[in-house]
């Protein structure tokens, strides 16, 4: 039985996963997140902070809903939603942006940096930079910037500068190599919020300690309603952050089966997808080792995705190693199966999911119908569709 | 002793500053690479260091990226590389070359495997931005193995305690960043450089080279007169740029600052001690 409590490493290893692989200037603040970390984590009037912070500004605990309409159609497994949707700034991205941006704070950075895809993770950075009276940058692919437009007004309107990145595949992971530099320029007064469980160690450990409040409201809230343990979780995999917020707590319950969903684009058989955990395999990129989407030479290949949020050649270095022993399945969704998931969702519940979580909904309606009855299901709905209406809209056809 | 090792030992009884320039292998075109490389040796480096291209160069400035997108759009790859080396070799058997990228390139390969070809291509030694001491056991093993040297970065911001570390695992010569940035970044401040590599002298038995931020001609001869190496990049891959479609243009725009920096760098010595 694995002590899942005991990884990463003092290194950030998650077996041959993580590390830091980073360039020089970056080592030692790297180094000074970490310790600083350390110290916070134990540190009770920080976590006090952090708990009234995630009550009063964010709205949590997030509700655990029952999705009536959805269960009886599909006819097989009960599914919940874990309503990340439902938190200030729409997503599940801000349980980590609060937690980052105290971290800033008591380190003494004046400047907050962050890539962004969907924007989801823009708006949580520039929503924290506001509140703390931070100056905020964020970056994001030239691509994204029109796809995802309401997001970047928001950002702007928090008062962040929104630098369009038109370098390389103009998406997210371009977003971040220009963040990295932009960090190795201003490290002295800058603390770099990454918006995912990826990058270089301690970041795949802290965006998942921020995020398992998810993973432990769902816990707390089945017991509370069903009087058990459900029986699988279902997430969308980008970076995975959403993912291990809400799959973390669960590590030890051996009979709670887990599903990490990728973004299948066009299918995983046309090679334009963005699953690099179904198809791809292990290199390293952005500071740690991990799944990759690469060529035969190692480049990072360019992926598709219709949700911004999921348009990521890699992943994080923990849904690699879950993978490799076993313990969380991983599979992808397309594009259209994921309209499928939005459409259900908003005709059956009323609740218009962000196309990333529209992966999960469509996985878990393949799941529950091979389910029994009284089999539970969480589905984690990790951020609402308002961000996403201009890109349903072009696709339904009508004007918007 | 390695051919890094021979070449600094030459340049240190002949008073000396090793001049470095880096380009990246396949710019604008496969076909220019292994002729500039000859040029600059004819116009006064002393050592070569050549950019593997990477498609993520998340420490490089715009103009390594640029250079980067030119030769990936000719899929210039890790093999077509080492390719260039080798008929590098075919001519010159003195000058170092040193590789400078990334890791991924290197892991696809496995690194017993790349250090094997590398060696055998003519390779010397090997820069990988994105690997610090911490990451590097296998790696350097593998290196050590096929008898290349393993040259590694400090920066600014690197810790005492890392310095020491930095020295025990490289060789070759330490590639000292002289700013907080990336490639091509704002110029560097003499004084500020001065006095790290003091404090860094005391440390590491091994050349010290500084790179990041020379853009011109003096800032050369300063860096001469208190480093062992200096590494020019962005301002020549900018003339590149400029020329990318003239080869001719090229060499003689590239070979001209070159020369100029050679010139400079030797003033400083003559002049300074």
């Amino acid at each position: 039985m694995i002590d899942y409590s005991k990884f990463p490493d003092e290194h950030g290893h998650f077996g041959p996963y993580g590390g830091i692989f980073a360039p020089e200037t970056l080592m030692a603040p790297l180094e000074e997140l970490a310790d600083a970390y350390a110290r916070m984590k134990n540190d009770p009037a920080f976590q006090a902070e952090l708990d009234a912070d995630l009550a009063d500004y964010v709205g949590r605990p997030s509700p655990l809903y029952l999705a009536r309409r959805m269960t009886d159609e599909l006819g097989g497994a009960k599914i919940y939603l874990k309503r990340e949707d439902l938190n200030h700034t729409g997503a599940h991205k801000v349980n980590n942006t609060i937690g980052q941006a105290l971290l800033a704070k008591r380190l003494g950075k004046t400047r907050i940096i962050a890539e962004t895809g969907a924007g989801q993770h823009g708006v949580a950075s520039a929503t924290v930079a506001a509140r703390l009276g931070l100056e905020c940058v964020v970056y994001m692919g030239a691509d994204d910037v029109v796809r995802q437009a309401p997001n970047v007004a928001r950002m702007k309107m928090l008062g962040a500068t929104v630098v369009p990145v038109t370098s390389g595949t103009r998406t997210l992971k371009d977003a971040l190599n220009e963040a990295m530099r932009d960090w190795v320029t201003h490290v002295d007064n800058t603390f770099y919020i990454i918006g995912t469980v990826a990058g270089p160690h301690p970041y795949p450990m802290l965006v998942r300690d921020f995020q398992s409040v998810i993973g432990r409201e769902a816990r707390q809230q089945c017991l509370a309603k069903e009087g058990r343990l459900p029986d699988a979780l279902v997430a969308c995999v980008g970076g995975g952050s959403n993912a291990i917020g809400l799959f973390h707590e669960f590590l030890g319950d051996e009979s709670v089966k887990m599903y990490g969903v990728e973004a299948g684009g066009d299918g995983i058989e046309t090679g334009r997808h963005a699953a690099p955990l179904c198809a791809g395999r292990p290199g390293v990129l952005h500071g740690n080792r991990t799944y990759l989407m690469e060529d035969e030479n190692g480049q990072i290949i360019g992926t598709h995705s219709i949700s911004a949020g999921l348009d990521y050649p890699g992943v994080g270095p923990e849904h690699a190693w879950l993978k490799d022993i076993g313990r969380a399945n991983y599979v992808a969704i397309t594009d259209d199966e994921a309209l499928d998931g939005f459409r259900m969702l908003t005709r059956r519940e009323g609740i218009i999911p962000a196309l990333e979580s529209s992966h999960a909904i469509a996985h878990a309606m393949k799941l529950a119908p091979t389910m029994s009855k009284d089999e539970i299901i969480i589905v984690n709905l990790s951020g609402r569709g308002d961000k996403d209406m201009n890109t349903i809209a072009k696709i339904e056809g009508f004007e918007f | 002793m390695s051919r890094i090792a021979s070449r600094f030992a030459e340049l240190r009884a002949a008073n000396r500053a090793a001049l470095i320039p880096y380009i990246t292998a396949g710019d604008p075109n496969p076909g220019v690479t292994v002729g500039l490389m000859h040029h600059l040796v004819a116009q006064g480096a002393d050592l070569l260091e050549l950019g593997v291209p990477f498609s993520d160069p998340m420490a490089d400035g715009p103009v390594i990226q640029r250079a980067t997108e030119r030769a990936l759009a000719h899929h210039v790859s890790m093999h077509d590389v080492l390719r260039m080396v080798s008929e590098f070799r075919t001519m010159d058997a003195a000058t170092p070359v040193i590789l400078m990228g990334y890791l991924n390139p290197i892991e696809v390969l496995g690194y017993e495997a790349f250090a094997r070809e590398a060696a055998a291509a003519g390779v010397d030694g090997v820069l990988t931005v994105d690997m610090p001491p911490e990451e590097a056991t296998s790696y350097n093993d593998a290196l050590r193995a096929a008898g290349l040297d393993r040259i590694f970065l400090v920066s600014p911001t690197t810790p005492a305690r890392r310095v020491q570390s930095i020295a025990r695992q490289g060789s070759g010569f330490v590639y000292y960043v002289s700013l907080k940035g990336v490639t091509g970044s704002a110029s560097l401040d003499v004084a500020d450089v001065e006095h790290h590599l003091a404090a860094l002298r005391g440390q590491i038995d091994m050349p010290l080279g500084v790179g990041f931020g020379i853009r011109d001609a003096r800032t050369a001869g300063q860096m001469a007169a208190i480093a062992d190496a200096v590494v020019v990049g962005s301002v020549l891959v900018n003339l590149i740029e400029q020329h990318r479609d003239d080869a001719s243009a090229i060499r003689q725009a590239v070979g001209a600052l070159v020369a100029e920096m050679r010139a400079a760098m030797n003033n400083a010595r003559s002049s300074g001690e």
